[in-house]
């Protein structure tokens, strides 16, 4: 194994993680643990918290402080974390489940204050830990073992969402496309204020079983003909409603609130001295 | 507290040996995601059903298969 | 300097002279009072107030601050604290020293916001799934509001355990002139902790009354609410997951003696008070009238420890008693623990309310 990659795993006897054979999720920590390399992250400033679900079982793999809190709750940890030490990487990774249903309004909160973290959501369309059941991204008519006839439900658009509670940085990527996933990866962990990146990803054990989209190979193949990049389209109304657009679809400044804070503990005491 | 597993990694060299697949067994859960995207069809299954490099003269060192492993079970090396 | 002070504001000064320097909390009647102090004192020590959207996040957000090594509290009252149960759960099991201080208002639901109760007493000690012991302390005025939130703070750091700090309505709210001392004693744990190389979070060689390492300082903790080995990983071998449990309630089991406080007065008599909070306020009182109208004692037991319960302290104070009469404002929470501490020989009484009143003290004396 190369030593920039053995650098950031905690390599025992825990390995091959618990992973399904060809889960989406094994590629995103491979490519996140790349991604600090890259940026050169000291892995003792680095801070990976997560909440429940297959995509919360990453951090216990990697060599840097990690935190595996309650499910949905990994959103708040982490603002805990962050206002106590300011000067921490801190991220969160989790599925769709975990950030978006039971965890959702600390996304849109964290988001809105604009405090200093960097979310990743897995989204593999249902929840896996569980064995398979609806999530708020499941697209409509598709099957889960809570929706066996076909979701009624109309799915998050993550972007909109995180666009409108006021989160700086937005990009979509795939397990597919692993260099573009490390290119806004880096962005994403470069820009100070709150940050999104959702992923795309296949879960084969129990989604892609249950809608029969094949194997890990075949969704990834879905991935990259389904996808297209932001940059590549010039005319919004050109896109196909089937298509999926991945890349950077936000990405505006906004003042910090650790930084705020900082600033207001500063004019207290000079108001005071 | 940090412990390291013995890799122990297969090992395939090109005939010029600029170019070397090493491939963790232990850790390949047989996916088959590297067989199917690398460009060269380098890769294949084994009898365990885990990934070996059948021919790797032809690998162009993308490094396609190592980035897309879920198991940290591939990597490429390229004599510079 | 004699000070003017409501329960709430000496719970909050307590906090931040223990070293309180994080709170996160929900707005939520009769608990208020001590976040709006934290939101105005905490950014002028550096420290950080943050309102959450709920308190869920809050207590949430008070562990991970907790575990990057800043002292955490947040306050709340009944419909909050169902809420944060699964987060003290947490706490519990990660080992996260915090301070949670519920102040009590009548329910079930939204129930009472602005009257005092005193029938979270159960809540506190089975409120979260699983199982583990847990330390709630009680005060009964202004001036042990601030004491106890010190020892509050102290023991969650001296045991790595959230603690819970329950008080009403009424002892929240009510003001006393009090003095209170410009410094406390903080704790300090008697081991240092390994190096980054032989450290580990869960270690079984340090159950309490060891430093340990805090996030950012380079020593790759994982700390995980799932049952775990010493290192923090999760584990499915019943002999660790028996271990970790059993440490979870050697924790409390081996400093029972140090947590236990109760106030007495004449315990040889015949008849005996026992209460807590608010209402042991009122059965002091009852203690006066009978003592002055009578000519003779009346025993009188007052809880601070409500959890662990003080069983012992409790048998060996009631041995000569033949009759007890337990104070509190709920339809009987504490009077059954009691009353299994105690000797089945003695009678015993409640004295109950719970329609948003305090108990007069006519009322215990119409049952003496
Ligand atoms: C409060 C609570 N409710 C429910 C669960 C059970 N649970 C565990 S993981 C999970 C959902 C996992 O789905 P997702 O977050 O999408 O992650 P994935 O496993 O798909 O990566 C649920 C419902 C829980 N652990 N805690
Ligand atoms: S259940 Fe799905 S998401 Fe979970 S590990 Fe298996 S493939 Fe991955
Ligand atoms: S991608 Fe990795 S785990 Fe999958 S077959 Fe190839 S080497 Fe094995
Ligand atoms: S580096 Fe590229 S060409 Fe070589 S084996 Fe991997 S995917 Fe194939």
């Amino acid at each position: 194994m190369k030593e920039e990659i053995k650098n950031y795993l905690r390599l025992d006897e825990r390995f091959p993680h618990i992973l399904c054979p060809g889960c989406g999720i094994g590629t995103i920590a491979n490519i996140l643990i790349r991604t600090f390399n890259e940026l050169n992250l000291d892995k003792n400033n680095i801070c990976l918290v997560s909440g429940i679900g297959c995509s919360s079982r990453i951090p216990g793999y990697i060599d840097c402080d990690t935190f595996h809190t309650l499910h949905g709750r990994a959103i708040p940890c982490a603002i805990g974390v962050k206002l106590a030490r300011p000067y921490l990487k801190v991220i969160i990774i989790g599925g769709d489940g975990d950030i978006l249903a039971i965890g959702l309004s600390h996304f849109i909160h964290a988001a809105r204050r604009n405090i200093d973290l960097t979310v990743i959501i897995v989204n593999n369309y249902n929840y896996g830990m569980t064995g398979g059941q609806v999530s708020p991204t499941t697209p409509k008519g598709k099957f889960t073992y809570t929706t066996p006839y076909g979701n009624l439900e109309e799915e998050f658009n993550i972007y909109e969402i995180s666009k409108s509670a006021g989160a700086i940085f937005f990009a979509r990527s795939t397990t597919y496309h692993v260099t573009h996933l490390k290119k806004v990866l880096k962005k994403a962990l470069t820009k100070k204020g709150f940050s999104v990146v959702e992923i795309l990803s296949q879960c084969p054990t129990l989604y892609g079983r249950l809608n029969r989209l094949g194997d890990a190979v075949k969704m990834l193949e879905e991935f990259k003909n389904r996808t297209i990049d932001i940059s590549l389209i010039k005319e919004p109304g050109e896109i196909p409603s089937d298509k999926i657009i991945i890349g950077i679809l936000l990405d505006r400044e906004r003042e910090e609130y650790c930084e705020k804070y900082e600033r207001l503990r500063k004019a207290i005491n000079e108001k005071r001295d | 507290m940090k412990k390291f597993l013995k890799e122990e990694p297969q090992i395939y060299f090109s005939n010029d040996n600029k170019k070397i697949i090493k491939v963790i067994k232990y850790f390949c859960k047989g996916c088959g995601i590297c067989i199917h995207f690398c460009p060269k069809k380098v890769l294949d299954w084994d009898k365990d059903f885990k990934v070996f490099a059948k021919n790797p003269n032809d690998c162009i060192a993308c490094y396609l298969c190592e980035l897309m492993c879920p198991d940290f079970a591939i990597f490429v090396e390229k004599e510079k | 300097m004699r000070q003017l002070l409501s329960g709430n504001e000496a719970t909050a000064i307590g906090a931040i002279k223990a070293g309180i320097r994080f709170f996160a909390g929900y707005p939520i009647t009769p608990s208020t009072e001590i976040a709006e102090y934290m939101a105005r004192e905490l950014p002028k020590i550096g420290g950080v107030f943050i309102q959450m959207e709920d308190e869920i996040a809050s207590i949430n957000a008070v562990i991970g601050a907790s575990a990057s090594g800043m002292k955490a509290m947040t306050a709340t009252s009944g419909p909050g604290f169902s809420l944060m149960q699964e987060g003290i759960g947490y706490a519990c099991m990660a080992e996260i020293p915090c301070l949670i201080v519920n102040v009590q208002r009548g329910g079930p639901a939204t129930g009472l916001p602005t009257k005092p109760s005193q029938s979270d007493v159960m809540q506190t000690r089975w409120g979260t799934h699983g199982d583990h012991p847990i330390v709630v302390f009680y005060p009964y005025n202004v001036l042990e509001s601030f004491y106890l939130t010190v020892k509050a703070i102290n023991t969650a750091y001296f045991l790595r355990v959230p603690v819970i700090l329950l008080t009403d309505e009424i002892i929240a709210h009510m003001r006393e002139a009090v003095e209170l001392p410009e410094e406390v004693e903080i704790y300090q744990p008697k081991r240092k902790k390994k190096s980054p190389e032989e450290f580990l979070y869960y270690s079984e060689e340090t159950i309490y009354d060891s430093e340990v390492a805090y996030f950012g300082e380079g020593y790759r903790i994982h700390i995980s609410g799932l049952t775990h080995r010493e290192d923090g990983f999760p584990t499915n071998k019943p002999e660790v997951i028996k271990r970790k449990l059993d440490r979870l309630k050697r924790k409390i089991e081996d400093n029972k003696e140090k947590l236990w406080d109760l106030e007495y007065q004449d315990i040889g008599a015949e008849v005996c008070l026992i209460s807590y909070g608010i209402s042991a306020r009122t059965a002091l009182e009852a203690k006066y009238i009978f003592e002055k109208e009578e000519k003779r004692a009346l025993g009188y037991i007052r809880l601070k420890t409500i959890w662990p319960f003080p069983d012992k302290p409790l048998r060996a104070l009631l041995k000569s008693a033949k009759k007890v009469i337990v104070v509190e404002m709920n339809q009987g929470q504490l009077i059954n623990e009691i009353e299994r501490a105690i000797s089945p020989e003695i009678e015993i009484i409640g004295v109950q309310r719970y329609d948003g009143e305090i108990i007069t003290p006519e009322e215990i004396l119409a049952v003496i």
